[in-house]
């Protein structure tokens, strides 16, 4: 594809293309072999079946996949699982459970914070991250921090009023 | 994705000497460092990179923000957007870098990208991502269909026949502003580059970005002591309100003294072809007062050779008032 620059192609085949590592994802050391080119996305749900963080742009133009990996909150899709040996991870399956839901899913079932719930749980991500980052009090601020997530229903004011709620309330 | 063999150096030693072995450091690598990896996987996805290594740099200890002996502040390769943005030294002595860092992409975003990546940002030209449509940047002598084609948010200054790409970054602009050094170890040893000689104008070789050769790694880039009294602003003009690349930014370093501008540092952003400092705009304020008639003069004193595509005429006006304002929220802050 590429013939910007080219007198010495090279060979990589002396390095293998699979890789095993470790990891922490929701509290549960895995240690999995893959092929380097997975992205952390398409670990957690292709092959570790956590099917809750979503894909959506798959170039970090919207959201969906946002997990935490030590304690920050990061795009999925555009990272490597390989670049997190070691690293823990945390997806909205890691949160709360039904029955005890994290006060920012509890806020966001009684704010109505969402529509078809298919960007939720990378809303909610971010907004359990934001709670931990320097943000203004006002919701300007939050929406600032929260531009990172589409939400293609258009339910952005009750996801603002939700974050506000738990921030409010903590 | 084309697959790649991932590699993980031992140390800054051992990164540069794989990645010695590269046939360019420039577009059409086969050898590429990984830090962040968001503009880099972003690309690998689209086929517009296709590296047969990547070189894993996250491990190597290229991640502290340090006070150096002369008053000025070194910042390692890998230090995430987020924690540059919000570390207690730059808020106080550079927040010029601090808000533009933050007006760029998205709080995930920020998290994962680094210094040197984002040094190393690339255009968001359509043209360049899509492999489909000729690029003389990405593939050399193939042709400029941006043009005669959606140029709408394309550069205005510094471009070429061969490429009009611009230049994305908001944190080059301030690192432009603050006249930032990049320090750079290779395959025959260290050398410091100014950031204004770091990257290049698109001329005949768009597909040439900087002055980056194979095994170069960026390890860290070095401001200067602040100087002191100055007033600094960020300012971006957008499409959306947050999380979209500048149709216009300013980053503005400025010192007045009796009502008179003492010292200017002038760079902008979204209209270059390369993070653009403005020398027309500092020498047209040097001496002057602070006022907006003479802050309107500077701003288009940036512009003069400024030349418009047939989308994007509207940015000489909008750089221009950008500027002006900037400066005036300098001046009254």
């Amino acid at each position: 594809m590429n013939s910007a620059a080219g007198e010495k192609t090279m060979q990589a085949t002396d390095v293998p293309f699979d890789m095993t590592i470790t990891l922490t994802v929701n509290g549960e050391p895995q240690a999995i072999t893959v092929d380097v080119r997975t992205s952390l996305l398409d670990l957690l749900r292709e092959r570790l079946q956590l099917t809750g963080t979503k894909k959506g742009c798959d170039h970090g133009q919207c959201g969906a996949c946002t997990v935490h990996v030590n304690g920050r909150r990061v795009t999925a899709c555009l990272t490597l699982a390989v670049m997190h040996d070691g690293d823990e991870i945390t997806t909205i399956e890691g949160l709360g459970t039904p029955d005890n839901l994290h006060p920012m899913q509890a806020a966001f079932v009684a704010c109505d914070a969402y529509q078809c719930g298919y960007c939720t749980s990378g809303q909610i991500m971010s907004a359990v991250a934001l709670l931990q980052e320097p943000c203004g009090p006002d919701d300007a601020a939050v929406k600032e921090l929260m531009s990172g997530n589409i939400c293609r229903c258009g339910a952005y004011a009750n996801i603002v009023a939700a974050i506000q709620h738990v921030r409010n309330n903590a | 994705m084309h697959t790649f063999a991932f590699i993980r150096p031992a140390d800054a030693a051992a990164a540069v000497a794989a990645a010695a072995q590269a046939n360019t450091a420039q577009q059409g690598a086969d050898v590429r460092f990984v830090a962040g990896g968001t503009t880099l996987l972003d690309l690998m996805k689209l086929n517009v990179e296709t590296p047969a290594r990547v070189i894993d740099i996250n491990r190597l200890p290229l991640d502290t923000i340090e006070a150096m002996p002369d008053g000025g502040l070194q910042i390692g390769a890998t230090v995430r957007n987020s924690a540059l943005a919000h570390h207690p030294i730059v808020q106080r002595d550079y927040a010029v870098l601090s808000q533009a860092i933050l007006a760029g992409a998205s709080a995930q975003l920020r998290n994962m990208a680094t210094t040197a990546g984002n040094l190393l940002q690339r255009t968001r030209c359509v043209y360049f991502r899509d492999t489909a449509m000729p690029c003389n940047k990405r593939e050399p002598g193939t042709g400029c269909p941006a043009i005669t084609g959606s140029n709408r948010t394309l550069a205005i200054l510094g471009a070429s026949e061969h490429c009009i790409a611009t230049n994305p970054s908001d944190m080059c602009v301030a690192m432009a502003a603050l006249e930032a050094t990049i320090h750079v170890q290779g395959p025959n040893g260290s050398r410091a580059i100014p950031i204004g000689d770091f990257h290049l104008l698109p001329g005949s070789t768009p597909h040439r970005e900087t002055v980056l050769e194979p095994g170069d790694l960026i390890v860290h880039v070095t401001l200067p002591r602040p100087i002191a009294g100055s007033k600094q602003v960020y300012l971006k003009l957008r499409d959306r309100a947050s999380y979209e690349f500048a149709l216009a930014s300013a980053a503005i370093v400025l010192t007045i003294a009796g009502g008179k501008v003492t010292q200017a540092r002038i760079a902008l952003g979204g209209v270059g072809t390369k993070p653009w400092r403005s020398p027309e705009a500092e020498a047209a304020l040097l001496g002057k007062s602070a006022d907006a008639a003479n802050f309107r003069q500077a701003a288009e004193a940036s512009m003069r050779n400024a030349k418009p595509q047939s989308e994007n005429k509207f940015k000489i006006e909008l750089a221009t008032r950008c500027l002006a304002h900037a400066l005036h929220m300098a001046a009254t802050s």
